[in-house]
């Protein structure tokens, strides 16, 4: 299928539970906040935890027909059963994130390897915010939406009283993805 | 509403749908992938002054609705296939009794329990023909989250109109996803309620109507009192089972009153189809995977177009002969075996060759199929 420039496909994958669909509830609120066409699909078992499942975002600068991710520009990945499931159709120029601990059968070299989980537990106290630090390293990463509208999507999509912790753990992921840019270039596929 | 973009679910748009259309009472029993309808109602409808209420199953839920709808209020179900061939009963009841409600059914892959949370199209001929003996249904069916606020105002202004049950036949797809929407566009859209009687409770007859119209409907609770049978009933609403000419006249208006209106039902949008050789015709989440084929197929030269038909009942007869005059092909592109493709081979010249392309592994259709079959490549294609 001819690649519309101005169309980014991403897929957001881990487990059940983890808040992938959130995530890319979030990117499409930030979409539609900086005026763009946004979708938003999604694949889950019947299982309320645990499982691979998908988060889909397109972001467009024009209408949007089939709705779900064919090459993905950006592919991220919180745990290692749902990289096996779900990388697959990557762009080529595409930008692969996954948490430090997910195994990739190959040795790859052109992914981005971050401490996702890590921070989320570690420096924020909280594992159930790894969602947000990856939204962080994504957005950073790709450049592909502002800050402030990501923040902005943010307070309208979490519970008020999280918002704080969330809005950390947004910088703090935002923090991981400028530092990795500062030292070196990020991976593409 | 103001004039914002928002971000919005399809299940959230039927939600704020049915507010918008003056809905008053909800009934049902939360049911993946439809869930959301309830959930959202249970807040939003409590707010705006109405009723909402879990019941104990399916069956009950629409029955409720039957009852809520009869003192006057506007009325709502929302379910999945499992659900929606338990309201099958209840459903020919209101079709009987000419009680105006709403029934979605978020489709997902069936039979059965199926798959939960897998998108499917198989209900397309349940919603017409689910409930037993001669009827006719209106049904519609949502292609993206905007259309499934606006189509499930237009469902309720047709029961309201009509006084008869109408279906929005969603999918998995279509319920779950979420995008962008405006819809202070439909802010002025005119609501319709069912018309109140003029006669006082003594002269009033509950069933007398013109031949092609539903009769004007009294409100329980305001002093008039009238039997309600899902039994042949003449003008009184009591039984009628040994007056054949009254039985005839009953079951024929029940269907006038419907199709008399047919052309203003008759939804849909249509893109490139004018010069179109291949006309292609999809409903719900798989026409937007057509939309997308039709461009790829025309930057491969193919005279490729879109009918997407918004009302799948009652059949869109004439629309669908007018717009296939003279195509080479018509292609159908269903998650099903092809139910609405040999509704359309009926009524399509000989002329013309109907193809049906079918998805049936939970997954929405994807326009590869379709480009496929232009070129010769797909193994899903019947030529009916």
């Amino acid at each position: 299928m001819m690649k519309d420039p101005r169309q980014w496909q991403i897929r957001l994958s881990g487990s059940g539970g983890q808040g992938l669909i959130l995530a890319g509830i979030i990117l499409a609120e930030a979409g539609n906040l900086e005026n763009k066409y946004v979708v938003q699909t999604q694949s889950y078992g019947p299982e309320a935890r645990g499982g691979a499942i998908r988060a889909e975002v397109i972001i467009s600068d024009m209408p949007i027909d089939y709705l779900e991710v064919e090459t993905a520009d950006i592919f991220l990945a919180l745990t290692t059963e749902a990289y096996a499931k779900y990388c697959y159709n990557v762009a080529s120029g595409g930008l692969v994130i996954i948490d430090e601990n997910v195994k990739t059968k190959l040795q790859r070299t052109r992914v981005n390897r971050f401490p996702i989980i890590a921070t989320a537990r570690d420096s924020l106290g909280r594992e159930i915010v790894a969602n947000i630090v990856a939204l962080g390293v994504l957005v950073s990463l790709s450049e592909i939406l502002h800050y402030d509208t990501v923040l902005a999507a943010l307070k309208k999509r979490v519970p008020p009283h999280t918002m704080e912790l969330n809005a950390r753990a947004f910088e703090k992921g935002w923090d991981l993805g400028k530092e990795r840019l500062a030292v070196k270039e990020v991976e593409k596929i | 509403m103001t004039s914002e973009r928002r971000l919005m679910q399809g299940n959230e748009a039927c939600a704020e749908g049915a507010l918008k259309a003056g809905l008053q009472f909800f009934a049902g029993y939360p049911i993946t992938p439809s869930t959301e309808i309830a959930e959202i109602l249970s807040r939003r409808l409590p707010e705006q002054g109405g009723k909402f209420i879990q019941m104990e199953d399916e069956i009950a839920s629409m029955a409720a609705v039957i009852g809520a709808s009869l003192t006057g209020a506007k009325s709502l179900t929302a379910t999945s296939g499992p659900g929606f061939s338990l309201k099958q009963e209840n459903l020919g009841f209101a079709i009987m009794t000419e009680v105006p409600c709403v029934i979605v059914n978020v489709q997902r892959l069936g039979p059965s329990t199926g798959g939960p949370t897998l998108t499917a199209q198989g209900d397309v001929l349940q919603a017409r023909w689910g409930t037993h003996g001669e009827h006719t249904i209106i049904a519609l069916c949502p292609a993206s989250v905007e259309e499934t606020y606006y189509l499930t105002i237009m469902a309720f202004n047709y029961a309201e109109r009509f006084r008869t049950p109408v279906i929005l036949l969603m999918d998995e797809t279509i319920g779950h996803l979420r995008e962008s929407v405006q819809l202070d566009k439909y802010d002025k859209m005119k609501i319709f309620s069912r018309p109140r009687p003029w006669e006082t409770p003594d002269k009033y007859l509950p069933y007398a109507a013109e031949d092609d119209a539903p009769p004007p409907m009294a409100v329980f609770g305001e002093g008039y009192r009238y039997h309600v049978t899902g039994l042949v009933h003449d003008e009184s609403g009591f039984p009628c089972t040994g007056n054949h000419a009254a039985i005839d006249r009953l079951l024929r208006r029940l269907n006038n009153k419907i199709m008399a209106h047919q052309d203003e039902i008759t939804l849909y949008k249509d893109t490139m189809t004018e010069d179109a050789e291949h006309l292609l015709i999809a409903f719900g989440a798989s026409a937007r995977s057509a939309a997308s084929a039709v461009k790829i197929a025309r930057r491969e030269g193919i005279r490729a177009g879109l009918l997407q038909v918004q009302t799948l009942w009652p059949f869109p007869e004439k629309l669908i002969r007018q717009k296939t005059l003279g195509k080479r092909s018509v292609l159908v592109p269903e998650m099903n075996l092809g139910q609405y493709a040999r509704e359309i081979k009926k009524v399509v010249s000989d002329k013309t060759m109907v193809v049906t392309l079918s998805q049936i592994d939970g997954r929405l259709f994807h326009p590869n199929k379709i480009v496929a079959y232009f070129r010769g490549e797909e193994r899903h294609a019947e030529i009916l």
